[in-house]
């Protein structure tokens, strides 16, 4: 097999990386340059909004409040979903299909749906700017991933685990722990990095479920982006900072992430 | 609960227990809050203190208002567009892509990037590459002689969706390439010795067991695209004039900004319905297909 097979997936990376490369050096460029000429690379490099970002409270934790609300998510979705995957995946009960399209239908339902509900409802229980306001509401879309994910990576180990478990007279929950993690780890692994995935990118209910106490960074931004009016090279350095983390995950689970894209199915 | 009681009690009172802990996340955060919606959209309210029951009012009003019917259009409109480039691209890059080895995993990583970028950054993103005159797509779009305009309808159009493709094509890509590594060796080594031609070897061995993954995929893109709110916005504040202004964009403003809150849960609920149609056909779909699998 030749290169050449291969250059639709090559031509492709390119077409994804060209406006990230874009979106990095004009995090580097003065805003005389952004808005004077269209430039290949900073010509007069600055690390000014750089240091903005990191020194000024106010930019810097929009990245803190994100990264607690999503940790928090994953650590609700996935601890959840785990046991509810296992009842899938090894029980035969009443209404089974059923519950598991409930499920599945509200990962197809979008957040705008259920933005009105969740402002007004965050607001009397006093979760209004909490982190965990917003790791709570982020669940109605990743619980479901969740399960789903791991319903999957479940069903693909032996069935003979749990036997010789019972056999070894193994308890429930040390079968849990002991046997059924471990052999599920790189699942688990996974489905935290797709509930990271869809709880880092969502804009709307995050911001409209916070005020200051946890407004993320995309909100910040929007902020900035009215205040700085043309202040592109603000917005650069931040979503460059935006996007760190995603990649940091990626690189984590990299050995695992087709199979997570297959739902566990491929091995 | 002991552990001991579950292994004796199994089949009934296990599963349940299991699903307990999920089940009550859901209901918190998914079906008391749908609750509220569904009765937002059959009462009215004065000052959200007293709720006066209207029937069907707001759903006679939203879908006889010709701004809905044009944000519908619109933003279907965009989701089969989005599809119909986004599922034969895809497909055609997994297709091609290396089966294993560094090039493969370098090649999947990146791949994954787009994904990983919050909707508001990939507006910022393409905001800036299409500004004009220093807009890098601005330029290239000059280079081929084209100029990139965005007050005119069908350029915004067109760098929406470009915008979209760069966005999210990649789900399908992976999701397909994860579909095609799941068909074992064996089929290819029988499709060599009856010297199949590459187009049967897909048509009859890859397309078919493709078709779960490529479900997955379309349904994933539809529901997504139906409903994008972010991006496009910050791009194009919902024009020029109104042409890209989405569903989400008329719901957001009539229950937010407006404050028309039993309008606007109607037209949740009108959305709820559409998403409840396509998910059951998907389910059909997925049912048959794992069936035949």
């Amino acid at each position: 097999m030749t290169r050449s097979r291969h250059i639709a997936p090559i031509a492709y990376v390119l077409f994804l990386m060209v406006p990230l490369y874009w979106l990095i050096t004009m995090g580097f460029k003065t805003n005389g340059e952004i808005a004077g000429q269209l430039t290949l690379w900073p010509h007069d490099p600055t690390l000014q909004h750089f240091a903005v970002i990191f020194t000024d409270r106010a930019w810097w934790m929009g990245y803190v409040h994100a990264s607690l609300y999503v940790s928090l998510n994953v650590i609700i979705s996935v601890s959840v979903a785990i046991p509810a995957a296992y009842a899938f995946a090894r029980h035969d009960f009443p209404g089974k299909r059923p519950l598991f399209f409930g499920f599945l239908l509200f990962r197809m339902m979008a957040p705008v749906i259920l933005l009105v509900p969740f402002v007004q409802l965050s607001l009397d229980t006093g979760l209004f700017d909490t982190h965990i306001g917003v790791a709570l509401a982020h669940c109605f879309f990743n619980v479901p991933v969740a399960v789903w994910i791991l319903e999957g990576f479940i069903s693909a180990v032996p069935r003979e685990i749990d036997e010789s478990a019972k056999i070894d007279g193994y308890g429930f929950m040390r079968f849990f722990i002991r046997l059924l993690i471990p052999a599920i780890a790189p699942g688990i692994a996974v489905t935290a990095f797709f509930c990271f995935m869809f709880s880092w990118v969502e804009y709307l209910l995050a911001n409209a479920l916070t005020a200051v106490e946890a407004k993320p960074i995309a909100g910040i931004m929007t902020r900035a982006g009215g205040v700085l009016f043309g202040d592109y090279g603000m917005l650069a350095a931040a979503s460059v900072l935006g996007f760190i983390p995603g990649v940091l995950c990626v690189l984590l689970v990299r050995k695992h992430l087709v199979r997570g894209f297959s739902m566990g199915r491929v091995s | 609960m002991s552990a001991k009681t579950a292994a004796v009690t199994t089949n009934r009172l296990e599963p349940a227990l299991l699903l307990t802990p999920a089940i009550l996340v859901m209901l918190a955060c998914g079906v008391v809050p749908f609750g509220f919606v569904a009765f937002y959209a059959v009462h009215d309210t004065f000052a959200g203190n007293d709720f006066l029951f209207v029937g069907l009012q707001w759903f006679k009003q939203v879908l006889t208002s010709s701004d809905f019917h044009w944000a519908m259009l619109r933003s279907l409109g965009f989701s089969l567009l989005a599809l119909a480039i986004q599922i034969p691209l895809g497909l055609y890059i997994a297709l091609r892509m290396p089966r294993s080895g560094m090039l493969a995993s370098v090649l999947v990583v990146s791949m994954a990037i787009p994904l990983l970028t919050p909707t508001l950054v990939v507006g910022y993103l393409w905001k800036v590459l299409a500004l004009p005159n220093t807009g890098l797509l601005t330029a290239v779009f000059a280079l081929a002689g084209l100029s990139l305009d965005m007050n005119s309808k069908i350029w915004t159009w067109i760098m929406l969706l470009l915008m979209d493709t760069w966005h999210w094509t990649s789900l399908v890509v992976l999701l397909a390439y994860a579909g095609l590594k799941a068909i074992p060796d064996d089929y290819y080594r029988a499709a060599r010795i009856d010297a199949a031609s590459a187009w049967s070897v897909f048509r009859y061995i890859q397309l078919p067991k493709l078709k779960l993954v490529l479900a997955i995929a379309a349904i994933l893109r539809f529901m997504d695209s139906l409903v994008i709110y972010a991006e496009t916005y910050v791009v194009t504040r919902g024009g020029p004039g109104v042409s890209t202004t989405f569903l989400s964009h008329e719901l957001v403003q009539t229950a937010t900004i407006q404050f028309d809150l039993g309008e606007g849960s109607a037209m949740a609920v009108i959305y709820f319905f559409i998403v409840l149609a396509v998910a059951l056909l998907f389910f059909r779909q997925v049912t048959n297909a794992e069936r035949q699998a």
